[in-house]
């Protein structure tokens, strides 16, 4: 397979988001088109990309180590040049398979999803590009490239999040997790700056980053991985840059099993596993790293324990899932974490599509209390979204069991203890919410009565392959005591980090404590939702259905000061000084200008006398000065 | 024939010029200031030809009569455009007018 076409994986999405674009203006000035016509460009982009995807896997699969494509200088001042690069190795086409895979089914979904909906045409061009936007971010072999899908990818999620921008609360949430983005930009920008201080005149793309990442001093190291980090942070939303994700609901259903599974939010789990060579030098802010991520995994489990939007809670889920990610890559375990984005991604995307199913067929409801009884009327949904609830809550042998296990064996065997109880306590929480979740809305008794919206085959048929997924996507990494080949670990060789060795009986005593820790929490769920009573009233309030006063208290320190300190600059330095300077300089020309209006007094003579003076003095001064 | 000094041919131009500014300060009749006018350039032209002379210099005579010449042109531009001056006004005085003059504040 000729490297030519890692390009090409990237272009066709790209090119067939402008194409809609294109069409979608046209549809709307001159002629409608059928809506057909969007859904199948936008869902063929895709899967060419991932058929081009399994081409370069087989090539690596066959001994090619790894494919490298430059096409032209992006950027090239004197002797300094960045190439516009695409790196196609084991890890960046590892996330190419699942990222375009899951990504065309999402798509497919979303044909059925949107129908009907005036911005048809649009909304597949932005989903093109978001997934143009990630296949850059993963593809680039220079971290200046995939700074460009990094930011086309925050563009993006804009554009999706606010895509029904009638309702300004859409807008708010829309802005919100693009400002938030920003805020992690900044850091990871910050973090290229230094690296590129340091070692950019030899070179700025991965290898020669690697080979000279040692020149580097130790304790810049740790400012460039720190605030590479805070890129992750925005993007992957950790704490305390995760405020943006659970708003970004607002978006259709589709947007968020998009950000959530396949693009956006891997990004950041993915750069560090990138710039694994950096981070493998500086453990202590690995170290830091997974300890965020820990946090954030409690942190938001706990909020999702209590909260009653279908989707919000799954938001929470991500970020406490991301969480064991950076875990994961925190402790140098790249492999690992990139396992748990794989299975994560399969899981996670069934989940929203699944709760997007329910949402549409309950005619845009999204409160689990006012559902209910959904089990004989939306069988097949019930079933996917009971292998996806198994497969987060980390029961055997569903996806995220093996994942999850496998993070948790990880940070014991680091002797991080914290750490594996948090993991491990978050655990139970998962399946705690998560079974919370399935209970009140498949079971209990039937609340809604209203008829149901018939779903379309394009919703359903995903959902199928993914559950298969998410059931099945686990066994390429199974622990030693199975098999003798962790397939993820065979492939992601170079990003496996320090290798542990875990007796078989202890592996085997890690799952069952697991695998207790997901069944009390599923326990627990079944007694208090089980058979849930509609009728009661639900008691909101507390503070961590206030998801802790988080959002008011960074209303209260960051957006007001920000905002008196707008208000400080528009009155006194503005009005007070700017516009002063500005407007007594205009008043004093103005006063100037009427004091010489009063010499033109229209007497032609006067003027006459005027240059006669004028032209005497003149001649006066040329005779005595040029006449000695 | 009486030979006449070099200083009384300045002299004269000087007094022609000198003249040709009075009128054009002091006088209202477009047309007389409009003489005036011409009176100083062929003052000038004057004083061109008298140094030519004396420093045996062809150079001040060219210049003259090329000054004659243009102000032969000039002097139909600048009538015609008195005459439609005073179909704007009917008035030939330089004092009516002042369209340009600025009235009360800005």
């Amino acid at each position: 397979m000729s490297s030519y076409f890692l390009a090409w994986i990237v272009l066709i999405p790209l090119i067939s988001a402008a194409f809609l674009g294109i069409l979608y203006l046209y549809s709307i000035t001159v002629k409608k088109i059928s809506d057909k016509v969007f859904a199948t460009i936008a869902i063929t982009a895709p899967i060419l990309s991932f058929m081009l995807g399994v081409g370069f896997f087989l090539g690596l699969k066959n001994g090619a180590s790894e494919y490298i494509y430059e096409p032209y200088i992006w950027l090239g001042v004197n002797d300094y040049i960045i190439n516009m690069g695409f790196l196609g190795d084991k890890l960046s086409i590892f996330m190419v398979l699942f990222i375009t895979f899951i990504g065309s089914l999402i798509h497919i979904y979303a044909a059925g999803y949107m129908k009907g909906d005036d911005g048809y045409g649009k909304f597949f061009s932005y989903f093109n590009l978001f997934v143009a936007s990630m296949l850059l971010l993963v593809l680039a072999n220079s971290p200046i490239i995939m700074f460009i899908g990094w930011e086309s990818v925050g563009l993006c999620s804009y554009l999706l999040i606010g895509f029904y921008f009638t309702d300004p609360l859409n807008v708010v949430a829309g802005n919100k997790a693009f400002i938030a983005n920003r805020v992690g930009d900044l850091g990871f920008l910050i973090g290229l700056v230094y690296l590129f201080f340091y070692v950019g005149k030899l070179g700025f793309d991965y290898s020669a980053l690697e080979q000279y990442i040692d020149i580097v001093p130790n304790h810049i190291l740790v400012i460039i991985g720190s605030a590479l980090f805070v890129g992750a942070m925005g993007k992957s939303a950790q704490i305390p840059l995760y405020v943006w994700l659970p708003d970004a609901m607002a978006g259709p259903t589709p947007v968020s099993a998009l950000i959530h599974a396949a693009t956006m939010v891997t990004a950041g789990v993915y750069m560090v596993a990138r710039f694994h060579f950096l981070y493998d030098l500086i453990p202590n802010v690995g170290l830091f790293i997974a300890y965020i991520g820990a946090f954030s995994a409690l942190f938001a489990a706990v909020i999702a324990m209590k909260q009653s939007d279908i989707k919000k809670i799954l938001a929470y889920s991500t970020i406490s899932q991301l969480g064991y990610m950076f875990i994961a890559v925190g402790l140098g375990a790249y492999s690992t974490g990139l396992f748990h984005v794989f299975t994560h991604a399969f899981f996670k995307a069934l989940l929203f599509m699944g709760a997007g199913a329910i949402i549409i067929a309950l005619h845009h409801e999204q409160n689990i209390f006012k559902m209910g009884g959904l089990r004989k009327r939306l069988p097949l949904i019930y079933i996917v979204m009971l292998v996806a609830n198994l497969a987060i809550s980390g029961i055997p042998p569903f996806a995220g069991f093996f994942s999850k296990d496998e993070i948790l064996l990880k940070a014991y065997k680091h002797h991080e203890y914290l750490i594996y109880g948090i993991g491990l306590f978050t655990a139970a929480l998962t399946a705690y919410y998560m079974f919370r979740l399935f209970f009140v809305t498949f079971e209990g008794k039937n609340y809604t009565e209203k008829k149901l919206e018939p779903l379309s085959w394009s919703m359903k048929a995903p959902l199928v392959v993914l559950a298969f997924g998410a059931a099945f996507s686990g066994f390429v990494g199974l622990p030693k005591v199975f098999s003798n080949t962790n397939l993820i670990d065979t492939w992601l060789g170079n990003w496996s980090g320090v290798s542990i060795h875990a007796e078989h009986y202890e592996e085997i005593i890690f799952m069952g404590v697991s695998v207790i820790a997901g069944l009390i929490g599923i326990a627990v769920a079944y007694v208090k939702f089980f058979k849930y009573d509609f009728s009661q009233e639900l008691k909101e309030g507390g503070i961590v259905y206030n998801k802790f006063y988080i959002d008011e208290l960074i209303d209260f320190l960051i957006v007001r000061r920000v905002r008196s300190l707008s208000t400080f600059i528009s009155v006194v330095i503005d009005d007070g000084v700017i516009d002063k300077t500005v407007m007594s300089l205009s008043n004093g020309f103005i006063n100037l200008g009427r004091r010489v209006g009063r010499m033109q007094s229209a007497n032609t003579r006067m003027y006459a006398f005027f240059m006669l003076i004028g032209l005497s003095s003149f001649s006066l001064y040329l005779i005595f000065k040029l006449g000695q | 024939m009486m030979e006449v000094s070099f200083m009384s041919y300045i002299l004269l131009a000087i007094i022609l010029f000198s003249m040709g500014i009075m009128g054009v300060i002091s006088r209202k009749n477009i047309f007389i200031i409009y003489m005036s006018l011409e009176l100083m350039l062929n003052s000038i032209n004057l004083i061109l030809v008298t140094l030519s002379k004396h420093f045996g210099n062809m150079d001040g005579q060219i210049i003259a009569m090329m000054v004659i010449a243009i102000a032969a042109a000039e002097a139909a531009v600048f009538l015609s455009l008195i005459v439609s001056l005073y179909r704007l006004k009917h008035s030939i005085n330089i004092d009516d007018y002042n369209t340009l003059k600025q009235k009360g504040t800005l």
